[in-house]
């Protein structure tokens, strides 16, 4: 029989006032396989952990029971207190008798008798323990990044810097997403182009960075280390390495329609790139509006039109993934008791941006759409969806109340003596400078807060006739605005939950990534190896998306930095005697670990892959997928212990 | 088709006209209402006291009277009783101690009482469970160039719960006018609270809400207001004839109950109305629309 040195923890008073220890020695005195009984004040102190890497040598241990705190605190320090000891550190297990035990009980008897039994059936788990290898896997060491907004561009950069090749995805025709469409950041009012397109510059002069604009990523296979994407680079239509970007084509082509990146304020052509510092420097032809009348290619000095492209895959091999797939904001369609999609001069924060833009279709002045004048009284109307789980969604879109802010100082540093009021829930301040900024706003820009909600908003007499109610002084509130303005909900990019089931990571109950851990992996996916950043993740102001995304790009590079990824071997094998290939382990299996070997008729575990959840060993009819050191003969000992 | 017929007070009284197209509208689509044998006020008019509790007594009392009738489908035309005896189902479905406070209040009844044995219908949504092709086929005189203004009031829409239809943006009288062939006019006050028993105390608000709603209503183009609730009846016509003999510019609208215009584009004899119980005097517009 193996020989069992076993560890008592007091803990301070957080076991030891509990839980009797010298009674729990008492206890275990003579149980079979226990050599040794130790206990100490604080075991995972450098004596504590002495003390067992010591007695490892003397007694000549081949396991340790370490009774202390949750394996999630102190497994790893007393796994390799007991390698250096000289055992296999999966020779050591923990039994918590603190939070299982000391914590939730009062009574020092019952808890001293709950403590043996815990002990008692880690001991028996700690009998038949196998020594276990890490799982090592080679690493490509090449990053995908998918959106190339300001998070993704972060991103790239970040892990580029690091000298390792980063391939940006972008489905839109050029970089840059929804920052290259504001006018000014909060709360430094410097204009976001200003800031922006030098990052865009960078990206496009980096060696280590291949860019694949107007394309998206269809498919997805491998895991951590080792994924295999599919990406479809759409047909654009004219030829990347002829076009110069020389605009011709745009000025020539005789079809209008809506410019998605002027918020439909302004129109584009058939043929254009989304706004003029696009990078790539190229044109695209849209096929849903392109009438095909060839005058682009008559024009073109390059000729570079071809209406011969077709769709195009491209297969690559990366290493880790970062998604940065942004926002959309919540239609204003889904607002008409705002009288969103119902009234011209209402309209949505995105638009208002583009409004003030100096490289927008106005100039940079305020005008609004039914008759082009310039508004005297502007409502703001915040939490236009948000907030709101009756009607639309639950949650913060966190970006509103500053942004409002700048709208409205924004409007009155052009238009002083115009007025701009701002309906709202709470002003949430929480940034640096922010609080300063909102002040600024109210004190110095005169802007008028009102707390409360807009309860009616009509059209009259050529302006936006806005009811509401003032909470504060509890009484009703009628503005004849000339302009409204909903700062509408922060929603997920559309498309994001089809790539979601591709990378097989999750999203929560409003659409957005779910990270690991919300407070200690708040920038790692449920699945090793992808990495989040920005509003993707849920909904964050600039400094954030930085912020996260050169933390998902570390946490790419950390990846990169090892010469193979280490995993945990806690993972369910197959047992090939047992197994009679039912397949239902893989159908069962959330991380596709599993695959079925139709040849040989048995279930095949990628190991890199498992993540040890036991739902294969627990739908296994034979048994034959058993879980390493949790298999079922030693839960069944376990549970003897526990019972006798 | 029978269901069970919960008048409530005004319906014998201020409300004469609304019973009285109403009952006959039904007919004509083989409704029979059956009015239930012993009733009381719904218990509307306690809902200014403060104890939340004893207002819910009347409503409960008569949706255990209609338990008893036999007809779980409770119809009532009233917008206020609608409300209270919808409202009174929430509550009691709401926990358990809500429904046991309110059975030991009532130890003589012998009809115990948990919610769902009694469905409360307005006569909007039995209009509209007949059939929007039924009543186009009913049409027996055409209004073309009337414009009509509905109003919805809050009791058909708030709380959300009860609402007849969507509580934010309701359409269930433009689409029920418009299959009898009657033109709408939108207006953004048509869900605007007429102010309601601030008649009796506060009448400067309901006068304030009275010429919003109206104004808005004309500003629109409308020839005619309907709705389907008596005190809103009360306050938009009486209020209004207030307002426009005090103001000289003020354009009065008529307001009609929405069962009185439907009879008479579907050739209910006009002398079922009292007109002269309007403050606002509709017969002109009707004359001139052709309708009378």
């Amino acid at each position: 029989m193996k020989k069992i040195g076993v560890f008592i923890c007091h803990c301070g008073k957080n076991i030891a006032g509990t839980v009797d220890i010298e009674a729990v020695k008492e206890a275990l005195t003579g149980y079979p396989g226990v050599v040794l009984l130790e206990d100490y004040k604080y075991m995972c102190s450098h004596p504590g952990q002495d003390l067992i890497k010591e007695q490892i040598g003397k007694m000549g241990l081949d396991g340790v029971v370490v009774a202390a705190c949750s394996p999630t605190l102190h497994e790893n320090t007393f796994r390799l207190a007991s390698r250096t000891g000289g055992l296999n550190p999966y020779a050591c297990e923990i039994a918590n008798i603190r939070e299982q035990c000391s914590w939730v009980h009062k009574d020092k008897e019952v808890a001293t008798g709950k403590a043996v039994l815990i002990i008692k059936s880690i001991i028996e788990k700690a009998l038949l323990n196998e020594d276990l290898e890490p799982i090592r896997v080679p690493v490509k060491r090449r990053a995908l990044v998918i959106g190339a907004g300001i998070g993704g561009i972060q991103a790239a950069l970040n892990i580029a810097g690091s000298g390792y090749e980063v391939i940006l995805v972008e489905k839109q025709p050029s970089i840059g997403g929804r920052m290259a469409q504001l006018s000014e950041t909060f709360p430094t009012l410097d204009c976001s182009q200003c800031i922006l397109t030098p990052r865009m510059v960078e990206v496009s002069q980096n060696e280590n960075i291949r860019l694949m604009t107007y394309a998206e990523v269809v498919g997805v296979s491998g895991y951590v280390g080792n994924f295999k994407v599919k990406i479809k680079k759409k047909a654009r239509y004219v030829d990347w390495d002829k076009c110069n970007g020389c605009g011709t084509c745009m000025e020539e082509c005789p079809l209008e329609v809506p410019s998605e990146f002027e918020q439909a304020l302004d129109k584009r052509k058939a043929i254009y790139r989304p706004f003029a510092q696009a990078i790539p420097n190229k044109v695209v032809i849209d096929p849903d509006r392109c009438i095909e009348c060839m005058v682009c290619r008559y024009f073109c000095p390059k000729e570079a039109i071809d209406f011969g492209h077709v769709d195009e895959i491209s297969e690559e091999e990366v290493g880790a993934i970062v998604v940065a797939t942004g926002y959309d904001t919540y239609d204003l369609t889904n607002l008409s008791e705002y009288g969103g999609g119902l009234i011209k001069d209402v309209i949505d924060g995105l638009t208002f941006e583009r409004l003030l833009s100096s490289s927008g279709p106005t100039g940079g002045e305020v005008r609004r759409l039914s008759d082009g004048k310039i508004p005297k009284e502007v409502v703001f109307i915040k939490c236009a969806g948000s907030r709101d789980p009756e009607n639309h969604f639950p949650y913060c879109s966190k970006i509103c109340c500053m942004y409002t802010t700048k709208h409205a100082m924004l409007y009155k540093h052009q238009v002083p003596d115009g007025q701009a009021y701002i309906f709202y829930t709470d002003v949430r301040t929480g940034g640096k400078g922010y609080e300063e900024f909102y002040q600024r706003a109210a004190e110095e820009d005169k802007v008028i807060y009102i707390r409360g909600k807009v309860s009616k908003l009509y059209r009259e007499d050529g302006k936006v006739v806005v009811n509401g109610v003032d909470t504060l002084t509890g009484r009703n509130v009628e503005i004849r605005a000339d302009l409204v303005v909903l700062a509408t909900a922060v929603r997920p990019a559309a498309g994001v939950e089809e790539l979601t089931r591709l990378l097989k990571i999750q999203i929560d109950e409003n659409g957005f990534l779910t990270e690991a851990h919300p407070k200690l992996r708040p920038v790692e996916a449920s699945s090793a190896g992808i990495y989040l950043a920005g509003c993707a993740q849920g909904p964050k102001d600039i400094p954030d998306t930085v912020a996260q995304a050169g933390a998902a790009a570390s946490m790419a590079t950390m990846l990169f930095a090892r010469e193979y990824l280490v995993q945990e071997p806690l993972i369910a094998g197959v047992d090939e005697e047992l197994c009679s290939g039912c397949g239902i382990c893989v159908s069962v299996c959330p991380y596709d670990a599993r695959t079925l070997d139709r040849e040989k008729g048995l279930a095949v575990v990628r190991e890199v892959l498992c993540e040890g959840c036991g739902a294969c060993s627990a739908a296994c009819p034979s048994g034959a997928a058993q879980q390493r050191n949790f298999t079922d003969k030693q839960l069944l000992k376990m549970i003897e212990a526990v019972l006798t | 088709m029978e269901i069970s017929y919960f008048p409530g007070c005004t319906l014998k009284t201020k409300a004469k006209n609304l019973e009285n197209t109403a009952l006959p509208l039904l007919n004509l689509f083989d409704v029979k209402a059956e009015e239930l044998e012993k009733w009381y006020c719904c218990g509307v008019s306690f809902s200014q006291a403060k104890d939340n509790l004893m207002l819910q007594l009347a409503p409960i009392r008569i949706l255990i009277r209609a338990k008893e009738s036999g007809n779980k489908r409770l119809l009532t035309l009233c917008d206020m009783c609608y409300n209270t005896l919808q409202r009174a189902i929430l509550f009691i479905k709401s926990d358990e101690e809500n429904r046991k406070k309110i059975n030991d209040f009532m130890d003589r009844e012998e009809t115990e009482f948990y919610g769902d044995e009694v469905e409360v219908i307005h006569l909007l949504s039995l209009l509209k469970e007949i059939g929007l092709d039924e009543i186009k086929k009913k049409r027996t005189k055409e209004a073309d160039d009337l414009k009509v203004a509905p109003y919805y009031g809050c009791m058909l829409l708030r709380p959300k719960e009860v609402a007849v239809d969507s509580s934010e943006d309701p359409s269930i009288m433009e689409e029920i006018l418009a299959s009898a062939g009657c033109k709408t006019v939108y207006y953004p006050f048509r869900t605007e609270c007429c102010g309601s028993y601030q008649i009796v105390n506060e009448e400067n608000i309901v006068k304030a809400q009275t010429r919003r709603i109206v104004t808005s209503a004309s500003k629109n183009g409308a020839d005619l207001i309907v709705l389907s609730c008596p005190l809103c009846h009360y306050n938009l016509d009486e209020v209004q004839k207030q307002i426009a003999d005090e103001d000289e510019n003020f354009k009065p609208v008529p307001v009609l109950y929405l069962t009185q215009l439907l009879g008479l584009t579907m050739g209910l004899d006009p002398g079922v109305n009292d007109f002269s119980a309007h403050y606002i005097d509709p017969r002109p517009v009707l004359e001139i629309k052709g309708l009378l």
